[in-house]
């Protein structure tokens, strides 16, 4: 006979079940990670699931991307030109929106749509999943349904973020030039010259590790949020909001991380 | 002892169970299991709701770990598996969910595809539809392959379930409540289609209900589960033919439904 516990008697609070609970978490997260990158790296890729992840958080961000990418640049612009206009420096204007876009503004945006839009999605699909027994299912079908549904989300959240991330910048300068044109006449290549003038390769490298962060940040809390739901309906509504919830709060706290450690290497 | 009984081999043992023991918590939900299945045979498990039916197959294919005992599937230890191992295992036993668990973003045809898909990747797609065809049309249900689960009755619901697990012609069929909730006629058109799989698929199968009409018409042996152990087990008629205590509830119940 095989004995893999006391007979199932319920172990007692190492200190009260709340705190337990509270590490447990952590715990149960790090197990999680753990398994992503066990997995991640074992064939067999999962192309097919991959590339119709990136369809649904890449292509089908840009919408939303385009619109509050060119609506952030052209309010961005109208703000900053009364204060510059009072030092007789609208000159500045193309390289300041495109500071603040590059180093700030897109990661951000980018990530808190996405955080919005697909991490509660992915929540709420894997916590439906789960509910419904249909990992299970793909359990007991010899499949491997954390390869094919958590490595397959996180790693196209990670790869389509940064791509959504540099759109994002784009359109937003493109509404600033637009905004900058109709008021100050700027030509298209000069105002483009001006913006990227002062960005340094620096600023790139930091908006592209913000993005690649944000991008596995949600993928890995949604993922997780869903694979573990439980509670039926009202499980799968916890699990989407949670996941959002947790992403936003997550990428706030990385931002002001890596931009402290940006700022002392600048 | 059903006709089809002949096909049993009793030398054979396909899942062997010893001192099963589970619990959740302060709940302790098998206490003691010992069961064999033999290679053709049909064994229903029967019981209350809330006995340890359910968890008894879920242990028996790994979804669920036991705090104690043994459980042997075709010679391997289940809980001693490696990832690798459980999952060619898997591929030996097939599970038919209480809830049918379809995916409900794929077609019936995605449905049945995918085990296969996912298992055997030299498969062509013409390889593919011709096995998920053969299927369909054991389960009695060709004209469902472009349809999606939401467009489909319990009953074509419980029967895709079991035809998705039959894609991968297992050895062992595992079945959750096969006729919970669906109407006698459906439910036995499901016990001829359990009969059907055991004869054309040669299967073992362990069958858990608290259905008295599905054990009798499916079952080899039939074994009564109560508060985690099993208190009797025979064949139907030897089970049945002493009406006492939870059997004698159970038999009423039901004949009187």
């Amino acid at each position: 006979m095989t004995m893999n516990s006391n007979n199932g008697k319920q172990d007692k609070p190492v200190i009260t079940a709340k705190i337990d609970g509270f590490f447990l978490v952590f715990y149960n997260i790090a197990v999680f990670l753990g398994r992503f990158f066990r997995e991640a790296f074992r064939p067999p890729v999962e192309w097919g699931e991959f590339v119709r992840q990136c369809y649904q958080v890449g292509y089908k961000s840009l919408a939303l991307v385009t619109v509050t990418g060119f609506i952030t640049g052209v309010v961005f612009t109208e703000q900053s030109r009364p204060t510059l206009s009072e030092f007789g420096v609208t000159a500045w204007l193309p390289s300041l929106v495109a500071i603040a876009v590059v180093r700030a503004l897109a990661p951000l945006i980018a990530a808190l749509i996405c955080a919005g839009k697909v991490g509660s999605s992915i929540g709420a699909e894997l916590g439906s999943m789960k509910v419904t027994e249909q990992i299970d299912a793909m359990e007991v079908s010899a499949i491997n349904p954390f390869r094919y549904l958590v490595v397959t989300r996180v790693t196209a959240m990670t790869i389509c973020l940064p791509l959504l991330m540099f759109y994002n910048a784009l359109i937003g300068c493109l509404g600033s030039y637009i905004d900058v044109h109709a008021h100050e006449q700027t030509s298209l290549v000069s105002f483009f010259d001006n913006a990227f003038a002062q960005i340094t390769f620096l600023d790139y490298t930091t908006a592209l590790t913000k993005a690649i962060l944000y991008g596995f940040t949600i993928g890995i809390v949604s993922c997780y949020q869903g694979w573990n739901a439980s509670q039926g309906t009202m499980g799968v509504g916890k699990a989407a909001n949670v996941s959002v919830i947790v992403s936003m709060f997550l990428i706030f706290i990385e931002e002001v991380i890596i931009v402290h450690v940006f700022n002392s290497i600048r | 002892m059903k006709e089809n009984n002949h096909q049993v081999d009793r030398n054979t043992t396909v899942i062997k169970i010893r001192e099963l023991y589970k619990s959740f918590g302060e709940k302790h939900v098998l206490q003691g299991i010992d069961l064999d299945l033999y290679k053709g045979e049909n064994v229903v498990v029967l019981g209350r709701s809330g006995t340890g039916k359910s968890v008894l197959i879920k242990i028996i294919i790994g979804l669920l770990k036991q705090d104690a005992g043994t459980v042997n599937v075709l010679g391997e230890d289940v809980d001693q598996l490696k990832d690798a191992d459980l999952r060619a295992l898997r591929l030996k036993v097939g599970f038919s969910f209480q809830s049918s668990a379809l995916y409900d973003s794929m077609t019936v045809g995605e449905n049945l595809a995918f085990p296969l898909q996912r298992n055997n990747r030299s498969f062509t797609k013409d390889q593919i539809r011709k096995t998920v065809d053969i299927v369909l049309e054991a389960i009695g249900l060709p004209d469902t392959i472009n349809q999606l689960p939401s467009e489909l009755s319990g009953g074509q619901k419980k029967r895709i379930g079991i035809g998705r697990t039959l894609i991968l012609r297992p050895e062992i069929m595992l079945y959750d409540e096969p006729t919970a909730g669906l109407d006698p006629i459906t439910s036995m058109e499901l016990n001829k289609l359990i009969i059907a799989v055991k004869e054309r698929f040669n299967t073992s199968s362990i069958i858990i209900t608290h259905d008295l009409t599905c054990a009798k018409e499916v079952g080899d042996r039939v074994a009564v589960m109560d508060e985690g152990k099993f208190i009797q087990t025979g064949t139907f008629d030897e089970v049945f033919n002493e009406k006492t205590g939870l059997i004698k509830s159970f038999y009423d119940y039901n004949f009187i439904q």
